[in-house]
């Protein structure tokens, strides 16, 4: 089950688990995109491997029943991988809470609202897997776009929070931290350069859900980029201009 | 393209619970229900039908299969809804709740000298599962299966009316919902005639047969007994393909034990907490877990046999009933000492005549695709009345399979062409135990006809739908049928 599945990580990340005979109930607020989708997948596959179902992460209170019905339709799920949320363009002056609480509530709260569904489950289930697609942004508050910055730390904690909670129930947490990847959402802020392709990323996602890894830096060496970034001065970190 | 809109959750979230089957090989989510009387099943029924979501009927959980699973739906646990409703002493009449289970049975009637007619392997099961399967017990040449000792039930429809059947009075209903698998309705009360007994002791024969044929054969010549049954070592091959040992036992007459009131006690039945004295059997299945492979249970199966010909060869003895009746209960959880897969169990009914030659042939594939049973029990079978019967004049063999993430496929394969050796051989299958069978399977060996019968009632009994398993969307749905009520 992907949430966020109609372009971006999602989409592709449909692909590539369709490819290897998942069977898929793709979430995301775009209907025909997310119908071409479907379709594309399931002629690729010749039989019926993904179903859409149209949704706005932020229509938070009709989500129990929603997964409920995401159950009983499916009748299990192993795996819960939340793709959505947006990121507006924010210039380097702006304080706009209308930018910051549409990423807040897509990025985190619809997060909060669909997998915490997801973990009763599988905590009752005694198994099952979650995906968050966060950010590496989310690991130091840079200068760009803070509310981005603010969604995805928090988001990433939450994740490591149901990890923590849910390791001893048999169910895998996985946070994956892509750089820049090359999606609609990172070419409609203006970032054209230095793309990761999003078919790698989603193939290297799929590998890390095979070996149930709990953090995942995409590309690989972006780790040690971060590390190299967690660990630097704040009195440097504040003259940069990333 | 599913529009997801307005939609209140209608089962609540606290009900969720992971349902299993008793081998643990398969689970599903399911909002599980414990009602205590029959009042609460129909306000569930009521629900189902407004809100159209299905309900799995579920007694003690201990159907090897899929028949008490309704994956991402409703479940509903019978088993609070376990009082004796009605006892005589001097019949043997007993009337109980459909979670009464067979432990609960005989603790509260063998100090009376009654025992049950019919009796599983183990006896945690409950009455109302054990009629929904119509089990059979190792006296089924001489007993029939525990429907014929039925004498009524009532029942709850999904429809919402309340019907009394008796094998006279609504026998169709009668003869389908015993053996029915829960999906015609829930049974609220259960009459059943049991077995007058003069001691709590049986006298039991344990001998060794050298192979399939002579397990076969011993099984026939000593159908008249009031028990017989065979276990074969399915790890052995060549001139000892199925070799075996085979137990008869006979109720003692009245007289022939001196002091039954002892016997009879319940708490002289009971097994002890320890084997030998000393293993405490609650542990037992954590060392079983060490053998459970294909050389650990070859040794296991040779030691056994080699023991049952030498030191254990015509051996006369008597047995309490419970120690005869319930080996499965010898190791307490030990279908856990499967390990994580767990195991699934496979039994094919076959008529007396294909019986040898088919199983010859299953036995040999599976030792050739390296997924040997682990455990093989034959018992003497005849036809009954019931809708969807499994019994036949014949025999039946249980298999047991590890199922491991690794052979899962594998054993999926070698069950469908056991499946085929099966319907050609003319052999008929039991939903207690499977979880193999394809719809076109079920169709070719119930019939057209059993099944456009069963199906009639169920649209009669069950108009909406609203009694599905996992089983049932295997076995009774053709592929254009299968969301029509969901």
């Amino acid at each position: 089950m992907i949430i966020g599945a109609s372009s971006g990580i999602g989409a592709a990340l449909a692909r590539s688990l369709a490819r290897r005979g998942y069977a898929l109930a793709l979430l995301a607020r775009r209907a025909d995109a997310l119908d071409a989708l479907c379709q594309e997948l399931n002629a690729a596959a010749g039989e019926t491997r993904a179903a859409a179902y149209t949704h706005d992460v932020t229509d938070y209170e009709l989500i129990p029943g929603l997964f409920q019905k995401l159950l009983a339709d499916l009748g299990r799920i192993d795996s819960v991988v939340y793709a959505a949320g947006v990121m507006p363009t924010v210039t380097f002056t702006e304080y706009n809470f209308d930018k910051d609480k549409a990423m807040a509530d897509s990025l985190l709260l619809g997060a909060m609202a669909w997998l915490g569904q997801a973990a009763t489950l599988f905590e009752r289930m005694g198994e099952g897997q979650i995906v968050g697609i966060s950010s590496a942004a989310g690991d130091r508050g840079r200068v760009l776009n803070p509310g981005y910055a603010a969604s995805k730390a928090g988001f990433s904690a939450y994740l490591e929070s149901l990890r923590n909670r849910l390791t001893r129930r048999g169910v895998n947490v996985l946070t994956v931290k892509p750089g820049r990847v090359d999606t609609e959402m990172m070419r409609g802020a203006g970032i054209t350069r230095g793309l990761y392709p999003a078919d790698k990323t989603a193939e290297a996602i799929a590998r890390a859900m095979h070996k149930r890894k709990q953090v995942v830096y995409i590309p690989g060496w972006y780790r040690w980029l971060m590390l190299a970034i967690i660990h630097t001065p704040s009195f440097v970190f504040r003259r940069l201009k990333f | 393209m599913s529009k997801l809109n307005g939609r209140t959750p209608t089962l609540p979230a606290d009900r969720l619970a992971r349902v299993e089957n008793f081998g643990h090989s398969l689970a599903a989510p399911g909002y599980v229900f414990r009602p205590t009387h029959a009042g609460q099943v129909a306000d569930l029924f009521k629900a189902a039908r407004k809100e159209g979501f299905s309900i799995g009927l579920r007694g003690a959980g201990r159907s090897y299969g899929d028949a008490a699973i309704n994956r991402g739906q409703a479940v509903l646990d019978l088993s609070r809804m376990r009082r004796a409703l009605a006892w005589d002493p001097q019949t043997g009449i007993l009337k109980v709740e459909p979670g009464f289970t067979i432990q609960n049975l005989w603790q509260y009637t063998l100090e009376d000298g009654w025992w049950g007619p019919v009796m599983p392997g183990t006896m945690f099961p409950t009455l109302g599962g054990c009629l929904a399967a119509n089990i059979h017990g190792k006296n089924n040449w001489q007993a029939g299966p525990i429907g014929e000792h039925v004498l009524e039930f009532t029942a709850l429809l999904p429809n919402g009316k309340e019907v009394t059947c008796t094998p006279k009075k609504n026998a169709d209903l009668f003869h389908a919902m015993i053996g029915g698998m829960g999906l015609l309705g829930v049974f609220t009360s259960i009459t059943l005639q049991l077995k007058k007994v003069y001691s709590g002791y049986l006298d039991v024969h344990a001998w060794a047969e050298p192979d399939l044929e002579r397990v076969l054969a011993a099984t026939d010549e000593n159908k008249e007994h009031d028990y017989i049954v065979g276990w074969v070592d399915c790890t052995a091959g060549g001139r000892g393909l199925g070799r075996g040992q085979m137990h008869s036992a006979d109720y003692l007459p009245p007289g022939a034990d001196p002091d039954p009131a002892q016997s009879l006690r319940a708490e002289y039945q009971a097994l002890s907490p320890n084997l030998f004295g000393i293993l405490p059997r609650s542990v037992i299945h954590q060392f079983m877990k060490l053998a459970f492979h294909n050389p650990g249970m070859r040794l296991v199966n040779t030691a056994k046999y080699t023991l049952n010909r030498t030191l254990g060869h015509d051996k006369r003895y008597p047995q309490t009933f419970v120690a005869f009746n319930f080996l499965l209960d010898y190791v307490p959880d030990w279908e856990r000492g499967y390990g994580r897969g767990g195991l699934i169990q496979y039994q094919t009914f076959l008529p007396k005549e294909a019986a040898a030659d088919s199983w010859r042939e299953m036995l040999r594939l599976c030792q050739r695709r390296g997924l040997p049973s682990y455990l093989g029990v034959v018992k003497r079978h005849r036809p009954d009345k019931f809708l969807l019967s499994h019994a036949l004049d014949g025999f039946s063999l249980a298999l047991d399979f590890k199922v491991t993430d690794r052979n899962r496929h594998r054993l999926r394969a070698l069950t469908a062409d056991l499946n085929r050796i099966a319907l050609e051989a003319g052999g008929r299958f039991y939903f207690a135990k499977d979880s193999t069978l394809s719809a076109a399977d079920a169709r070719a060996y119930l019939g057209d006809d059993a099944i456009a019968k069963f199906r009639a009632l169920k649209r009669k009994t069950d108009p909406h739908g609203i009694l599905q398993t996992d089983l049932y969307q295997r076995c009774f749905k053709t592929k254009e049928e299968k969301y029509e009520v969901r």
